[in-house]
């Protein structure tokens, strides 16, 4: 029994928006603590400004509080619930940070409220560096030299102390933002700065490098009797240097032997216990290879990403039981929830090897810089498990959806040797390609060249030879393949799959015929197996039914009887695919189970809910290639499978499933493909008698500016098939499509470039579901900015406020006319633009969207559910939520888009039609002013009350209504700042307006004079540019940087609110739905 | 060259060989331990067995010269899913396959450790017959038929005759005042290093007995203790060790580990029975009845000590495994003794009951006065 049993109430902090450093890992762990706590009987109020978790959604809280996650919301929320206890483990920094701010104010006790699972000390001694440092001399662990600085000439006594290289690391901060190795005076002048700035508390930690260590993790958990367990160890394939989240990560631990592998579980345990953390825990130490000496390098007291990739990869549900815990349970008390059967006071053993591959937003941000360190850059990751690490590498590069299913990087493989070495030490998102590029020369070169040995590599990268080894016997694979050319056998083959090669690479190293390797295939029965996670090794029966593809000689899935049905997962979290989907897909999977049937999944995202174990009814975890996907089809031969809730990623895949017979559920190949075919689309809707922005799909440079002459500037280009407006630009003049068409066109050669007309009014989106005769539209969502901002950057309302009824009904009417046209069965989103007279169509995707998961919480129209409905055959017009434009309900809910921007340097954070943003807030109230304000103090965006307003426009904004937003701001007691043109446009319309030179500009942000920047580019995303600079300056120094006057508009409202306004009212989504 | 397993029920299981060429007939079992392959190894209760790792790859920090728990490989034989020929540590002077071929030990890798292990949880430890030299499964079979398994390995396994043991120098640390002055009398069916090293690093001084010592041969010397150490076999099969212990209690505080633990159930007058499959690795979870808190151990065994035939003996159960409620450890009601199935001194394994090798001394200290 709990031990704690006055719990009647506990309060759960979410983690707020994803960004860079907290993602979907806590959407995970807090939907695992919320079951948890609810398991047992006790009320679970959930506060998360996040939209689009699972754990916001019906079911997994019993309350939920889409508030902002501010201290004001957070008291007034438990003055009004009177919860027992408060969880703030679950929550990432973002939870924990509030929690401490909270507690340190005494307002929980003021509301008889304890702090569960960790308390004020314990998180203190953890988080701040000079009382961990103490801490940890006290209990005899090792710390290297460091000291804690608040100001630059400390910094510099210590350098000229110990010398370079030395570490940056800022207090409080998320994923290592500001952080860094300096080497010299001016990278430590730099990081030393931004380090102190990111600092919640104004504090760095400057310490002596470890970079080259072995870099080794342990996941660990303690209860309030003492017990402690490591649930599972981590290697970094990168060594010390690279940020763990950017690193390849393997688990378990390799290269340790056992003495080592205790004497660092030994230190885990004693730290843990020093710090008297009771819940979970993640303890990062560096390892000497040379000595074997070792020091710790921080602590997480709290679950993190690493216990997601821990949990997933051992099979251990780590938040559950941290929940458990934290609510007074013993783990001698628990059950391992896999085997059922055993005691959860044990170590998972592993009889497989997972790879942890970081995703990164660098094929969006083309401008940022590659190099990887010890700021986190990482959107997402994939992991995979196999029974070998060569073929647990293959499976997760593959997994990235980077067009790479092997090592060989034909850009890399055409480098001279001197560029080769150079782009190693570089250290760069690609170092493993280059890596395997240098093996692969050492091995044509018979190791005769030095500078391309197996112990030339290490010394050059420090990775270890073990690890350099297996990228070996991957490129010795690769050799044994070519050198088969024509006599492919199914020996050769048999090796090939077993470490990880996939069809296409076997046949494009042997030049086989895929007849001849499909022949042999089947033939010999060269298949994959599926075996199980466990946690035990196989030493006891598990229940779960959570699989991993290898070549192997036993098969142990258990294929039912049942009536089943796939769904396709999303993969990584990456900007314009993110959480959203898989709120889908576990939505998804709960309906499949409501219609009685199984519910199969597969994905590759250890970060999410989807992949946990008690999900789906059953998991495969594996790469989403259409190989992949096969195997697991043949496997299972289910009824059929959905494809539209895992975005972009799963979609891809309709054509070759579509190809190979496979039951596609709900909308079929060719309407996706119809919709997914600008040409055709826009053929189709003229049939229909809707408009879309003129245009044309151009595959050369001459077409290009034929198209041009017809439709004149601006235009909005792209290539086909998109994810998050990847490539797409606004241009308005020659020499810009010529630019834009170098880079777009070598970037796609299978598609064409679209050329559309820019269409300059509202951005309004659509979400259906339909089930082939009827639709129903729950909501419609409209953009506060102009066309031009990428929907998932744009700010959006629930209900529209501005749309006129009439085009209101145009939008329902456009609607059901595309999806019956179309074949929709299922979700669809279309995006529309109305310019004041006409509404266009933009885009029609024939799938699930950001929006879905929003407009099902505002709307209480469980969304995915009437999708999988509709697909199964079950009309619309009975599922008692109507057909046509469902009643508005009578709240607002504006989303404010979240941005890394302070995470990412040399990237433009101005607004345009590629998306950036990695996540997002919902704000909700009565009105469109109390929700924007909340959206906004929900972002995290600072709102300032005074100071200076720096503005600079673009020449297509130099109007009236720009004009009157600026004298807005200085009518609530703003002094404007401007520089160049746009100064003399407003000292032309009798704006008092100061002079401030970019230069200038960045003193008074430094000074804290500027306080809003307000600064729309002509053209973003151009490095060395004056606006470029002061858009950075200002968005790392955490001032609010607007780059659309619409923006400014908005926040403008939220100024007011918090000037003039009284406090918000905090209430429970249910309180405003139900209104 | 080809590996083959073959199962006295039949199942043949066939892979690549490594190591020393050779046939063995063993009894198969599996062990979950994800590190400390060398430690399994010259682990001397492993004699007799064919060792079947569920972890898949095996190798990776090669063989070190300070990680042998006795003098050398005593397994019949090794499983693995895939071993490293370059191996990666700074204590690695030769990798497993070379290590296995100058043992003398055969191995096979690239067989389905896991069904393997499926198997024998189904099915029980198992009879078997690994070779990596080309046999035949009807010459396997045969070998089978032929080869009686022994269960009284104890009896050599340990040292052949009285020896002082200076311990080898551990890498852990230790307060050695704490058992200096103290002498211990080990009972040696096959003990590991590291448990001497328990010992010696407390600062006791240890003498070693080779099975077949007698109460008086101990007692000669006049030691303040008495270590009864884990070893191969079945406990019922150490008719000696149970006598001489017998005859000790009372006289001599007494410390017993695995095999020792199970000795001292006989000799109290309980009964000990085989386990399914045993418990083999480090990740066990075992809760202390006495003060309510678990620990991680590590674990390898094939016997257990009947819970219901000691406590009538005046033994009270200190300890249990948390996922079979199995007996790992006990204590005499009155007199000084107490022991463990399980090793507190890891090798490999955790370190976390380490806390017993203090317990000892401290309850030698406490009776010497």
């Amino acid at each position: 029994m709990p031990k704690c049993e006055n719990l009647k109430k506990v309060l759960m902090i979410g983690s707020g928006p994803i960004i860079i450093g907290q993602a979907a890992e806590f959407d995970y762990a807090g939907t695992q603590a919320c079951k948890a706590i609810r398991e047992e009987g006790i009320e679970c109020v959930l506060v998360n400004s996040n939209p689009a978790t699972i754990m916001t959604d019906e079911g997994i809280a019993d309350k939920v509080y889409m508030e902002p996650l501010t201290e004001e919301a957070l008291e007034a929320i438990i003055a009004k619930e009177r919860p027992e206890g408060v969880l703030a483990g679950f929550g990432g920094q973002t939870g924990l940070n509030l929690a401490m701010e909270l507690e340190g104010k005494g307002v929980f006790a003021k509301y008889g409220a304890v702090l569960l699972g960790v308390n004020r000390d314990s998180i203190r001694r953890a988080e701040d560096r000079d009382e961990f440092k103490t801490l940890m001399r006290e209990i005899g662990e090792p710390v290297p030299g460091s000291i804690i600085a608040t100001e630059m000439e400390a910094c510099r006594a210590f350098v000229a102390e110990v010398g370079y290289p030395v570490i940056i690391r800022p207090a409080y901060t998320l994923g290592g933002t500001g952080g860094g190795i300096a080497t010299n005076d001016e990278e430590l002048n730099t990081l030393v700065t931004s380090g102190i700035e990111n600092s919640a508390i104004g504090q760095i930690l400057l310490e002596e490098s470890v970079a080259g260590w072995k870099e080794i993790e342990y996941e660990v958990m303690r209860d309030a009797k003492d017990n402690c367990i490591t649930v599972c160890g981590m290697e970094n394939f990168d060594p010390v240097g690279v940020h763990t989240g950017d690193s390849i990560v393997v688990a378990p631990i390799q290269t340790l032997r056992d003495f080592e592998y205790q004497m660092l579980r030994d230190a885990a345990l004693k730290i843990i216990r020093s710090l008297d953390i009771e819940g979970g825990c993640n303890v990062q130490f560096a390892l000497d290879p040379e000595t074997s000496n070792y020091i710790v390098i921080e602590v997480n007291p709290r679950v993190s990403r690493s216990s997601a990739l821990a949990s997933k990869a051992a099979g251990y549900p780590i938040a559950k039981l941290a929940a458990k815990i934290a609510l007074g349970y013993s783990l001698d008390e628990l059950k391992n929830y896999v085997t059922g059967e055993t005691s959860a006071c044990f170590e998972p053993t592993l009889d497989y090897c997972v790879v942890k591959f970081p995703k990164w937003p660098f094929d969006k941000f083309k401008t940022a810089s590659r190099r990887l360190g010890t700021q986190m850059k990482a959107t997402g990751e994939v992991m995979s498990i196999s029974r070998t690490f060569e073929s647990a590498l293959l499976k997760a590069i593959t997994s990235l959806e980077i067009k790479l299913e092997g090592l060989r990087v034909p850009s890399i493989m055409k480098l001279a040797d001197e560029a080769l070495i150079a782009k190693i030490e570089a250290r760069d998102d690609e170092r493993i390609f280059a890596i395997a590029e240098a093996m692969r020369r050492g091995r044509e070169r018979s190791g005769t060249d030095p500078r391309f040995t197996r112990d030339a590599i290490f010394e050059l990268t420090k990775v270890d030879r073990w690890f350099l080894s297996k990228v070996d016997r991957i490129v010795k694979m690769e050799q044994t393949l070519a050198r088969a050319k024509g006599k492919l056998n199914a020996e050769i083959i048999y090796e090939a799959e077993e470490i990880g090669f996939t069809d296409n690479e076997i046949l494009e190293l042997s030049g086989a015929k895929r007849e001849v390797l499909l022949d042999i295939r089947a033939v010999n029965d060269i298949y994959p197996v599926y075996k199980m996670v466990d946690t035990c090794g196989g030493e006891f029966e598990a229940l779960t039914p959570y699989y991993y593809s290898c070549f192997d000689a036993e098969d142990e899935t258990r294929v039912s009887d049942e009536k089943k049905i796939l769904i396709v997962g999303s993969g990584p979290i990456r900007i314009g695919q993110g959480i959203e989907f898989d709120y889908c897909c576990v939505r998804g999977v709960w309906a499949i189970k409501e219609f009685g049937y199984e519910a199969i999944i597969i994905n590759n995202n250890p970060e999410t809910v989807s992949t946990d174990f008690d999900t789906s009814d059953k998991l495969y975890f594996e790469a989403l290639h259409i190989d992949d996907v096969m195997n697991v089809i043949k496997k299972e031969r289910p009824q059929g499978i959905i494809l539209q809730f895992g975005g972009q990623t799963s979609l891809n895949l309709a054509e070759e499933l579509d190809r190979r017979g496979i039951n596609i559920l709900g909308t079929s190949f060719e309407s996706i493909d119809l919709a997914e075919d600008r040409e055709k689309t826009t053929e189709f809707l003229a049939g229909l008698g809707i408009q879309t922005p003129p245009g044309a799909s151009v595959t050369t440079k001459e077409a290009a500016f034929e198209a041009v002459g017809r439709l004149g500037y601006p235009l909005v280009v792209r290539p086909s098939y998109v994810i998050g407006g990847r490539a797409m630009q606004v241009v308005y003049t020659d020499h810009e499509l010529l630019e834009y068409l170098t880079e777009a066109v070598s970037l796609s050669d299978e598609h064409p470039v679209l050329i559309d007309k820019y269409i300059l009014g509202k951005e309004i989106e659509v979400d259906a579901i339909s089930d082939g005769t009827d639709i129903l539209i729950p909501g419609i969502m409209e953009h506060v900015e102009r066309t031009g901002v990428h929907s998932g950057d744009s700010i959006s309302v629930y209900p529209p406020h501005t749309i006129p009824q009439s085009v209101q009904d145009t939008l329902v009417d456009y609607t059901n006319r595309i999806t019956r046209g179309l074949g929709v069965v299922g979700l669809v989103n279309v995006q529309y633009a109305w310019d004041g007279k006409d509404v266009y169509v933009i885009e029609v995707n024939p799938r699930a969207s950001r929006t879905v998961p929003i407009i099902s919480k505002v709307t209480g129209v469980p969304m995915v559910r009437l999708a999988i409905a509709a697909m199964l055959g079950y009309p619309l017009k009975d599922s008692g939520f109507g057909t046509g434009l469902y009643p508005s309900k009578n709240l607002t809910a504006v989303k404010v888009p979240v941005f890394s921007g302070a995470k990412l340097t040399d990237v433009d954070i101005a607004l345009g039609p590629e998306m950036k943003s990695t996540g997002e807030v919902l704000g909700v109230d009565t009105t469109f002013e109390k929700a924007c304000y909340k959206g906004f103090l929900a972002s995290g965006v600072h709102i300032p009350l005074e100071g200076s307003f720096y503005v600079r426009l673009k020449d297509p904004d130099k109007n009236a209504a720009s004009l009157e937003v600026v004298r807005a701001y200085a009518k609530e007691g703003f002094s404007i700042l401007s520089h160049g043109g746009t100064l003399t446009y407003l000292q032309e319309n009798e704006i008092d307006v100061a002079e401030a030179s970019a230069k200038e500009a960045k003193t008074m942000i430094a000074e804290g004079k500027i306080t809003i920047v307000l600064d729309v580019p002509t053209v973003a995303n151009n490095p060395g540019t004056d606006s470029f600079e002061v858009r950075r300056y200002a968005i790392e120094r955490n001032l609010p940087v607007l780059t659309c006057v619409d923006t400014a508009e908005a926040f403008l409202l939220a100024l007011r609110m918090k000037k003039h306004g009284d406090q918000p009212d905090y209430r429970s989504l249910e309180e405003y739905v139900r209104r | 060259m080809e590996g083959l397993l073959y199962l006295e029920n039949g199942s043949v299981y066939r892979g690549k060989g490594f190591g020393a060429p050779g046939s063995n007939v063993g009894e198969l079992v599996f062990n979950t331990s994800m590190t400390g392959y060398q430690g399994i190894l010259t682990d001397p209760s492993y004699m007799g067995q064919i060792i079947n790792m569920t972890y898949p790859l095996i190798g990776n920090y090669g063989v070190s010269e300070v990680d042998n728990q006795s003098g050398g490989i005593h397994a019949f034989g090794f499983v693995t899913r895939d071993i490293t020929f370059r191996p990666s540590n700074r204590m690695s002077v030769m990798s497993i396959n070379e290590w296995l071929e100058q043992q003398g030990v055969p191995g096979i890798y690239n067989v389905d450790t896991r069904a393997i292990t499926k198997k024998i949880r189904t099915e029980g430890t198992i009879k078997c017959v690994i070779s990596n030299e080309g046999i035949s499964v009807g010459q396997a079979k045969d070998m089978i038929g032929k080869t009686e398994l022994r269960t009284d390995y104890m009896r050599e396994a340990g040292v052949r005759e009285r020896a002082i043991c200076k311990g080898v120098a551990g890498e852990g640390q230790n307060d050695r005042s704490r058992g200096a002055g103290l002498r211990i009398a080990v009972l040696d069916f096959g003990i590991k290093r590291n448990i001497i090293s328990g010992l010696t690093d407390r600062g006791c001084e240890v003498t070693m007995y080779p099975y077949g010592t007698t109460a008086e041969e101990i007692l000669a010397l006049n030691p303040d203790g008495l270590f009864l150490s884990n070893g191969p076999g079945d406990p019922e099969a150490c008719g000696l060790g149970v006598k001489t212990t017998r005859e000790l209690l009372g006289r001599l505080p007494i410390f017993g580990i695995c095999m020792g633990h199970q000795v001292i159930a006989l000799a109290a007058g309980g009964r000990t029975y085989k386990l399914k499959f045993g418990h083999r690795g480090a990740n066990h979870g075992v809760i202390d009845l006495e003060t309510g808190k678990s620990a991680i151990t590590s674990q390898n065994h094939s016997f257990a000590v009947d819970k219901d035939s000691i406590t009538v003996k005046d033994m009270v159960v200190t300890h249990l495994n948390l996922n079979d409620g199995t007996v790992e450890g006990m204590r005499h009601k009155t007199l000084p003794v107490f022991s463990v199935q399980y090793h507190p001194e890891g090798s490999p394994g955790p370190n976390d009951s380490q806390y017993l090798f203090d317990r000892f001394v401290k309850m030698v200290r406490e009776y010497k006065k």
